[in-house]
Parts: structure tokens; C-alpha cells; sequence
């Protein structure tokens, strides 16, 4: 049995067609990640999934069933917005309760539910507070509580942790890992951030204009992507890019991670530093070539490099990717 | 902290302007409510007078309950109010709530033909109107008013209230359908009470015109049993001789309830810019 399959969903709003002939399984307990660019239909793709959207053709499966016609109440899933959307009317404890009464739960039941949920995300002093009342963070806590206590099958999460500061994010970032560990639960999480990406996901779904780029675990996507869009989307710094003519390589566009390049006074590539980036643990260097490209370098500890300094720099072959003209990968 | 804001003198000005408008504003219904409780002479004579001494005279209020029927009067206009607001509240978020939530086919094109509703004075179809109701046999009703006014006051109410609904987050309302709410449930005890102000700004819009109509109840319901207070006024307006006390003290009588409905469209209106926000 699958967590949840998509069968050539389409999608389109009007005239424009947000999604394109999407087709994905997801099995039981697996962690799948949504990332593209800004407008790629992430969030579309989720809310089709939850049936807050009708996809324009294709079948959508969750837990084995057909749910293609189902309203989202009954599909078994639970979602958490970015913007918390809890119910402002409501205590934390009725913003929990309200799906399981709408779902003709036991009184004994829901309590019981709420318990443990506040337990694990240590809500219990805030039961009877209004979400106006409570942190950013709080706030955050008691949405993804709501979602637990309903004992979906599947969790949909849209960008949960973008109005949440870096430190509180990461927190969090900690705490859905080992609510995913608990629970046991499949997980579909859209996000912009390459760190909950790469740290939280069993699969990554990369996604542009509404097709599906690559799907693959984060260290296979990373290590072996299938074309230039997605080696450029994941990694920070991202990977340059230089045509691949002068450096007497295959195809038309060379790839190269910029904690592959070294620094040295002999090199292919001969360069002017134009900015120096230190990050403590890291050193970036941004280096414009004689040829007019801008690359970045990215150098572990600390580097005396100043600005207007001019360095070559090398690369192992091994670690470079060729690209073809359409952004298509060349294996070797 | 912005420090021009707690300039004293800035403060005051502000407030000096403020109170000058309230007075400017508030002038002509203090010179009705003194005049109303003056002998006839001394209104004439002496307007601008509080009504002390000689002058104090509850004439006017006499003649008011004397005419018998003007409690009818009140109790109609009330009923008018109350339930055409009612009625453009609760028709116009349904109508906003479905403009704006709702992706359907003529959409757009229903929203223009509400909007029209406010460039077109209602009054234009006074005839086909009255026709209508002599057909429904609606005449004399208290009914037809409450139709009339429902109808003259939907169009702005679903334009306001449909711009204010489509700034409630959309998460909020999915988390709804998510939870297994119906779209009534979403609508009712989700959109409404966010919605409040812009209710209260609505309601207190459309109170006064219908409160204060002359043209419609006249058309349509000049009959006894069916008298508003605007209407039963104009009694004490003859031709050739006004009872200018009976007239002064109906009309200071007739402030009386809008104030108490606008006290309580107000306090709605602060209590939802105040009541907890969506984040
Ligand atoms: N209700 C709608 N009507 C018309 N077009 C829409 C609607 N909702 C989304 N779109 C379009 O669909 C596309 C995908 O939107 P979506 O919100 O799924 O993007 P996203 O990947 O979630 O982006 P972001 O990362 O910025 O949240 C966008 O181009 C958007 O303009
Ligand atoms: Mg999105």
C-alpha cells in the first residue's frame, strides 16, 4: 500500500496550466520535500493533494483509496499553513478539538487526543489561551498539534517555518524530524529553505513550471543531477556555471561546485578577486574571469584572500558536470 | 515612540480642531432639543436660549403623545430599520462571501451588476415599484418598505463587504474545510466575525437614509396602521401653520433610537478592530 499517488494530475486556471501531468508515489512513513523557484505550483500541488483544489484530469490515491471525489475532511489528511491559520475565536485547546467534534469523536476521545498532543509539543500551559495570546512559535506549535490530533495518514506542511526567526526555526525544524520519527506518518513539506530540504527529506521533489525536475534522495540529487536546474537549485552557494568550450570540456555548459574549486598560483581558470565573504567556518570568494564569468569559490577556514587579488583556480575533472545545450546532463 | 505625536501642542490642536467640528456638528440638533421644550413665543423669540423660566413649556411633547398613533409610529419605523439591515446585512455577506470565495462562471460579470445597483438611485423605479405592490397586494405593508430598503441598500453592502472578505486569509478558510466544516459553518463562525467592522460601517450606512426616508413610505405604506415616524411627522406641517413644538419635539423623539442602534454598531466596530488577529 502507498501513502499517497498521483496519476498524471494536471491542473490549470483558466487558460494557464499551473501543473503538468504530475505523477508521484510516496510510501508509508516517507518524508518527501517540494522545493522549485517561486510560482512553480508547490502550493497548488498541495492543495490539489488536500482536495482544497479539483485537479483539471488525473487520480489522486491516498492510503490506497481513491480520493479524487472526496472533500478534504475525509481524505485522512491534516495540513499546516504557513500563516498557522488558526481559528482566532478559539482556545488552543478548542483550535485542536474542532476537527474531531466535526468528525463526531468521543468527548473522552478528544481529550484524550489533545493530551497527548500538547504533551509532545509541550502546549500544555497554553490549553486555554487565545492563539492572539501566544508566540509566533506557540502559534506554530498548536498548528501542527491540530494537525496531529486528527491522526492523518498523510501530513501536508506549506512552508510551516518561514515566519519563524533562524534560531526558533531550527528548533522546529528539529522537532518535526522527531515528530516524523514518532509518528510514523508519511510527511509531504513544501519549502524554499535548502537546509530543512536537504536535513529533513527521504526523497526531494524539485519542481519548475509545474513539471516534476528530478526526484531523489538529497545526497543522490546533490551528488547526481539529471540536468542544470536542478545542480543549480540545490547547494549554497550554488554551482557555477562556465562554458565548457575553454576549458577544452565536453558539451557547452561545465558544472562546478564551488567547494570544488581550489585557489592556487597556477590553474585554468586566471581570475580577479571582487569580493571576499567570511564566514568564520567558511571563506567565499567571488571571482570574476578573464573571460567576464562570475564564480564562486567557497574555501573551509579561515583564508588571508583580499579583494583585487588575482588567483587561478583548478578543479578535479571528477567533480565537474557536463551539461548539454538544453541543461541536459552528459554522463560520462 | 514618534515624539510629534506626543507633542503637547500638536495634542491639542488636533483636539481643538476636533472639538470645534463636534460642536459645528452637533449645533442644530442641541438648538431642536432646547427649542423643543420652549413655549411657541419663546422659540421665536428667543431661539438660542436654554429653556429656563417662562420659556420651559412640554407643549409640544404633549401634542406629540396626544396624537395617539405616535408610538405606532415609532414601533414602525423601528421594525422598517431593524429588519431591512437584518436583511442587507445577512443577503449582502452571503452574496460578498460567494463573490469573493467562489470561482464560478460570471463572476466578474455578477459583481458589475451588483455594483450597478450603486450608480442607479432606486427611486428611478418608484412607478414600476408601486405597481408591483399593488399587484402583491403588498400596499400598506410594512413588508414592501423592508423589500425596498433591502433592495437599495444590497449593492453597496455586498461591495464593501466583498472587498473586506477577500483580505480574510484563505488559510483560515481552508483550514475550515480541512477540519470538516461546511461552507455555512466557514461562512458564519470563521469569515463573519472578521468581518465585523465592515458589517458595523455597513449597517451604519444604510440606518440613517431608511431611518429618515420620507419618499417610500409615502408611495407605499401611507396608510394609519402603517405610518413611520418621518411620515406621522409631517402632521404637524400644515400648509398654512406648522406646530413648530410638535414638530421639534417628534424630531428630538426621533434621535433617540438611532443613537441607541448606532451606540451598539459602534461598540461592534471597535470590538472587531480590537478582537484577535488571524496570525
Ligand atoms: N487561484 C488562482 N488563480 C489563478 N492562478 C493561480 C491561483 N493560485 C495560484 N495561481 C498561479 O499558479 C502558479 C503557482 O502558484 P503556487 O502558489 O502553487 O506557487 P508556489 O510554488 O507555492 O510559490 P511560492 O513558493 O511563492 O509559494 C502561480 O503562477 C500562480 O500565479
Ligand atoms: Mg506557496
Amino acid at each position: 500500500m502507498t501513502a499517497l499517488a498521483l496519476e498524471n494530475i494536471n491542473k490549470s486556471f483558466g487558460s494557464v496550466d499551473v501543473l503538468k501531468d504530475i505523477s508521484l508515489t510516496v510510501e508509508p512513513g516517507e518524508f518527501i520535500v517540494f522545493v522549485g523557484p517561486s510560482g512553480c505550483g508547490k502550493s497548488t500541488l498541495l492543495r490539489t493533494i488536500a482536495g482544497l483544489e479539483d485537479a483539471t484530469s488525473g487520480r489522486i490515491e491516498i492510503g490506497g483509496k481513491d480520493v479524487t471525489m472526496t472533500p478534504p475532511a475525509k481524505r485522512g489528511i491534516a495540513m499546516v499553513f504557513q500563516s498557522y491559520a488558526l481559528y482566532p475565536h478559539l482556545d488552543v485547546e478548542g483550535n485542536m478539538a474542532l476537527g474531531l467534534k466535526q468528525a463526531g469523536e468521543a468527548k473522552a476521545v478528544i481529550a484524550e487526543r489533545i493530551q497527548g498532543a500538547a504533551q509532545m509539543l509541550s502546549l500544555e500551559p497554553y490549553l486555554k489561551r487565545r492563539p492572539a495570546e501566544l508566540s509566533g512559535g506557540q502559534r506554530q506549535r498548536v498548528a501542527i498539534g491540530r494537525a496531529i490530533v486528527r491522526k492523518p495518514d498523510l501530513f501536508l506542511f506549506d512552508e510551516p517555518l518561514s515566519n519563524l526567526d533562524a534560531a526558533l526555526r531550527m528548533a522546529t525544524r528539529v522537532e518535526i524530524a522527531r515528530l516524523h520519527r514518532e509518528l510514523g506518518a508519511a510527511m509531504i513539506y513544501v519549502t524554499h529553505d535548502q537546509t530543512e530540504a536537504m536535513t529533513l527529506a527521504d526523497r526531494i521533489v524539485v519542481l519548475r513550471d509545474g513539471r516534476i525536475e528530478q526526484v531523489g534522495s538529497p545526497m543522490a540529487l546533490y551528488n547526481d543531477p539529471a540536468n542544470q536546474f536542478v545542480a543549480g537549485f540545490l547547494g549554497a552557494p550554488s554551482m557555477n556555471f562556465l562554458a565548457a568550450g575553454q576549458l577544452g570540456a565536453s558539451g557547452a555548459t561545465l558544472g562546478i561546485r564551488p567547494e570544488h574549486l581550489t585557489v592556487g598560483q597556477t590553474g585554468r581558470i586566471k581570475g580577479r578577486i571582487t569580493h571576499v565573504e567570511r564566514l568564520g567556518g567558511d571563506t567565499n570568494l567571488l571571482v570574476t574571469t578573464e573571460a567576464g564569468e562570475t564564480v564562486t569559490v567557497r574555501l573551509f577556514g579561515q583564508h588571508p584572500h583580499c579583494v583585487d587579488e588575482t588567483v587561478a583556480l583548478d578543479f578535479d575533472p571528477r567533480h565537474a558536470y557536463a551539461f548539454d545545450a538544453q541543461g541536459l546532463r552528459i554522463r560520462g | 515612540m514618534n515624539k510629534a505625536r506626543h507633542n503637547p501642542l500638536n495634542s491639542a490642536a488636533a483636539h481643538g480642531a476636533l472639538i470645534l467640528y463636534t460642536l459645528i456638528a452637533l449645533f442644530p440638533v442641541f438648538v431642536i432639543i432646547i427649542n423643543s421644550f420652549k413655549t411657541r413665543k419663546a422659540i421665536f423669540a428667543e431661539p438660542l436660549t436654554p429653556p429656563v423660566g417662562d420659556a420651559f413649556s412640554l407643549i409640544g411633547y404633549q401634542t406629540v403623545m396626544k396624537q395617539g398613533d405616535f408610538f405606532l409610529y415609532f414601533q414602525n419605523s423601528f421594525i422598517v430599520t431593524v429588519v431591512s439591515l437584518f436583511f442587507i446585512l445577512l443577503f449582502g455577506a452571503m452574496a460578498a462571501f460567494a463573490l469573493s470565495e467562489y470561482r464560478f462562471r460570471g463572476n466578474t460579470l455578477m459583481g458589475l451588476y451588483l455594483a450597478l445597483g450603486i450608480m442607479i438611485p432606486i427611486r428611478i423605479g418608484t412607478v414600476a415599484i408601486l405597481e408591483l405592490m399593488v399587484q402583491t397586494g403588498l400596499i400598506n405593508t410594512l413588508l414592501a418598505l423592508i423589500l425596498v430598503y433591502t433592495a437599495q441598500g444590497l449593492p453597496l453592502a455586498v461591495f464593501i463587504l466583498s472587498e473586506f472578505m477577500r483580505q480574510v486569509s484563505d488559510d483560515l478558510k481552508n483550514a475550515g474545510r480541512i477540519d470538516g466544516m461546511s461552507e455555512y459553518a466557514i461562512f458564519f463562525k470563521l469569515v463573519l466575525p472578521l468581518v465585523r467592522p465592515a458589517m458595523a460601517t455597513v449597517a451604519v450606512f444604510n440606518m440613517i437614509p431608511i431611518w429618515n426616508d420620507l419618499w417610500f413610505p409615502l408611495i407605499l405604506a401611507p396608510g394609519e396602521s402603517t405610518k413611520t415616524l418621518t411620515l406621522g411627522s409631517q402632521v404637524f406641517i400644515g400648509q398654512f401653520v406648522t406646530d413648530w413644538n410638535a414638530v421639534l419635539s417628534a424630531l428630538s423623539l426621533a434621535i433617540l433610537p438611532v443613537l441607541v442602534l448606532y451606540v451598539i454598531f459602534s461598540r461592534q466596530l471597535i470590538r472587531g478592530i480590537t478582537s484577535g488577529a488571524v496570525k
